[in-house]
């Protein structure tokens, strides 16, 4: 055992830094000040490159947004292109629809098959390419899965519908609750688990009760990644729901989604149009970024109290 | 007599009353036997079932992507026993009835290439962000600014494009693309045409930026996993902070830093909105990239762009063609940086015993 350890050791990332540092160290000392200060700038450098970019982008988002804000805005139906009127209602409405029922299908099927991968599954071949392939459904091109709802819904019920759009983004879903689940429960002790079977209740009680219970806020957050990260899907959405200036009528047709609208907007040509674009990117953002501070701001809060318990 | 006789009675009916009790006894041992055997049976077929759903839900995974992969095969069965290899090497795109002819090639250099500018300068800027944060700012900064990182992963791709086609397009083109033209334009032709700001250039920028957040984070997980005494042991041979960085962090780091890039080498290729909005989108040879200021297309934005308009089956099965490309082209790299990050995680718990 001590010697396979050892040779592990050694298979692993080299340790010898003696040797490493020595052919290193035999340059001129302010050679070596010169490159460790060159990195260090441009590490900075990127640094803050990367916040002037993407603070460039809240920045114009919130700025432009607000611009284009009013109560008209948020609850009218578009108004006739280059009329200048009317608001993004319908786009708003249709994407707490659409992104609703893709939740209330991908949350329930992640979290069981979380629940299986990390309870009832061992190292067997069906639980581990459950595990690579939904790793591999995770990196899949929303759009390939935007074609695939379509070949398999809308063709076959003759219509774009909300069905269509929220199974393509079930689908985008569930990999990504079924790993957050099942590596937030593998950490859930074992002595609970145990406590649960000494007292003779059955399985699904203990797992259901005491470990998911126990898991909670992890599991929430997958959730919530996820759907936030399914609330901006713009590519399948465009060959299941259409896009519509109506509001939301049945489960059946086409309805609005706010990336939709936002992509529709700027293709435009009109001033007034690019500013309902920014507006309804500010909503959006807000709605994903609100849902993820919120639920960041609350596990901040429930460690705090933790801790204070633990202290 | 009488005493004894009664005795006998009595002992007789005591007799018979244990035979009784130890009938009800026996009784409600079988009684309570079977009832909790019966609770038991309730509770196995309770948890049976219970698993029977849980082994569902995680076929169900299985069962979408082998509908993905199913799909997507047969519905470009069409599109490719009409051209064949020339799908791949061809570079003609016309869906005219009659005319119609259907070649990737253009699309999956201009995805390949804006990917390729992604990586390039999204994952430098990555790799220094995440060294800045896991080896160099104390914890005051790099807490809320890994915290706001990590929040940016979260924004919609749809905004990005916004913001490149309203704001980031004049920057690129005042800054970078129109002094180059004026200064080489003439003379080598890869600067000679006039820029816009819609190219392929500016597309794999902006793509490169998207992809900061989310490879950052990663990078910076992967390398404050690497053990302390590792750094430690750089630094007391008197290694400087970047001889640290380069032996202690990067060997026990590199390949989880190599799926990291991988996988946003993934988000890139199979990025759409974005790239529609800001790539120009060319169509057929035009699509060729010769310029640096050359509008181009990926297949990801020529689906978009057609998949509403398609005009016949074998127009949409040509770009259900373009997706299958696309769905090949993701899951190599996928499987690949899956694998490496596995290896990895092996390396490092070996490491750990």
């Amino acid at each position: 055992m001590l010697r396979s350890r050892g040779e592990n050791l050694q298979e692993g990332p080299r340790t010898n830094y003696k040797e490493r540092l020595q052919d290193i160290m035999l340059r001129r000392s302010s050679r070596r000040r010169l490159v460790d200060k060159v990195v260090s700038i441009s590490a900075i450098f990127s640094v803050i490159l990367a916040v002037i970019l993407l603070g460039s982008i809240l920045i114009e988002v919130v700025i432009n947004g607000a611009r284009a804000l009013s109560i008209n805005f948020l609850t009218q139906p578009p108004g006739a292109i280059g009329s200048g009127l009317g608001g993004i209602g319908p786009a708003i409405e249709g994407t707490l629809i659409v992104v609703g029922l893709a939740s209330a299908i991908g949350a329930p099927v992640g979290v069981l098959a979380g629940i299986y991968l990390s309870e009832f599954a061992g190292n067997g071949i069906f639980p581990s390419s459950v595990r690579f392939f939904s790793d591999v459904l995770v990196g899949l091109p929303s759009i390939v899965i935007g074609i695939v709802a379509y070949l398999s819904l809308v063709l076959t019920l003759g219509s774009f519908s909300v069905w269509a759009g929220a199974l393509a983004l079930s689908i985008i879903m569930i990999p990504i609750v079924v790993r957050v689940t099942e590596e937030t429960l593998k950490v859930v002790p074992n002595s609970m688990k145990e406590a649960g079977h000494s007292l003779g209740i059955p399985k699904r009680t203990i797992i259901l009760h005491i470990v998911l219970k126990s898991a909670k806020s992890g599991v929430i957050t997958g959730i919530i990644l996820a759907i936030s990260r399914i609330a901006g899907e713009t590519a399948p959405l465009i060959m299941t729901i259409l896009g519509t200036d109506l509001f939301f009528t049945s489960l059946t047709g086409p309805v609005d989604a706010l990336p939709l609208r936002i992509w529709r907007l700027v293709s435009q040509p009109y001033q007034y149009a690019h500013d309902f674009g920014w507006g309804a990117a500010l909503i959006l953002i807000l709605m994903v970024l609100g849902m993820s501070l919120g639920l960041r701001l609350l596990a901040h809060r429930r460690r705090f109290k933790i801790g204070t318990i633990a202290a | 007599m009488l005493l004894i006789g009664n005795c006998k009675i009595i002992i007789a009916v005591l007799y018979d009353c244990r035979g009784v009790l130890l009938f009800s006894q026996n009784l409600a041992n079988n009684v309570n036997k079977k009832l909790s055997s019966f609770f038991l049976q309730g509770k196995r077929r309770g948890d049976k079932i219970f698993y029977i759903v849980t082994i569902g839900a995680a076929a169900y995974t299985l069962l979408m992507l082998a509908l993905i992969v199913y799909t997507v095969g047969d519905g470009s069965q069409k599109i490719f026993s009409f051209e064949g290899i020339k799908f791949f090497t061809g570079t003609n795109w016309n869906s005219v009835e009659g005319r119609e002819s259907f070649g990737a090639l253009p699309y999956i250099i201009g995805t390949l290439i804006s990917a390729g500018i992604a990586v390039a300068i999204g994952v430098p800027i990555s790799l220094g962000i995440a060294i800045f944060l896991s080896e160099m700012a104390s914890s005051k900064i790099s807490t809320p600014l890994s915290f706001v990182i990590e929040l940016l992963a979260a924004v919609p791709s749809i905004i990005y494009g916004l913001w490149a086609l309203f704001v980031f397009r004049f920057w690129i083109l005042n800054l970078i693309e129109m002094p180059l033209y004026n200064a080489f334009g003439q003379s080598i032709p890869f600067f000679g045409v006039t820029p816009f700001g819609l190219d392929w250039f500016t597309a794999g920028i902006v793509l490169g930026i998207m992809i900061i957040p989310i490879v950052s984070s990663i990078c910076r997980e992967v390398m404050r996993a690497v053990p302390n005494t590792q750094r430690e042991a750089a630094y007391s041979l008197g290694a400087t902070r970047w001889e640290t960085v380069r032996i202690a962090i990067f060997p026990y780091a590199k390949s989880g830093i190599l799926g990291a890039a991988m996988l946003g080498l993934g988000r890139a290729i199979g990025e759409t909105m974005l790239v529609t909005l800001i790539i120009g989108n060319a169509i057929g040879a035009a699509a060729i990239p010769t310029s640096l200021f050359s509008p181009s297309q990926t297949l990801s934005s020529l689906i978009a762009n057609e998949f509403n308009e398609a005009s016949s089956d074998l127009h949409l099965s040509a770009l259900i063609g373009l997706g299958a490309v696309l769905l090949i082209i993701t899951m190599v790299i996928n499987i690949a940086a899956r694998l490496l990050v596995s290896r990895m995680v092996k390396v490092s718990a070996g490491v750990k015993e």
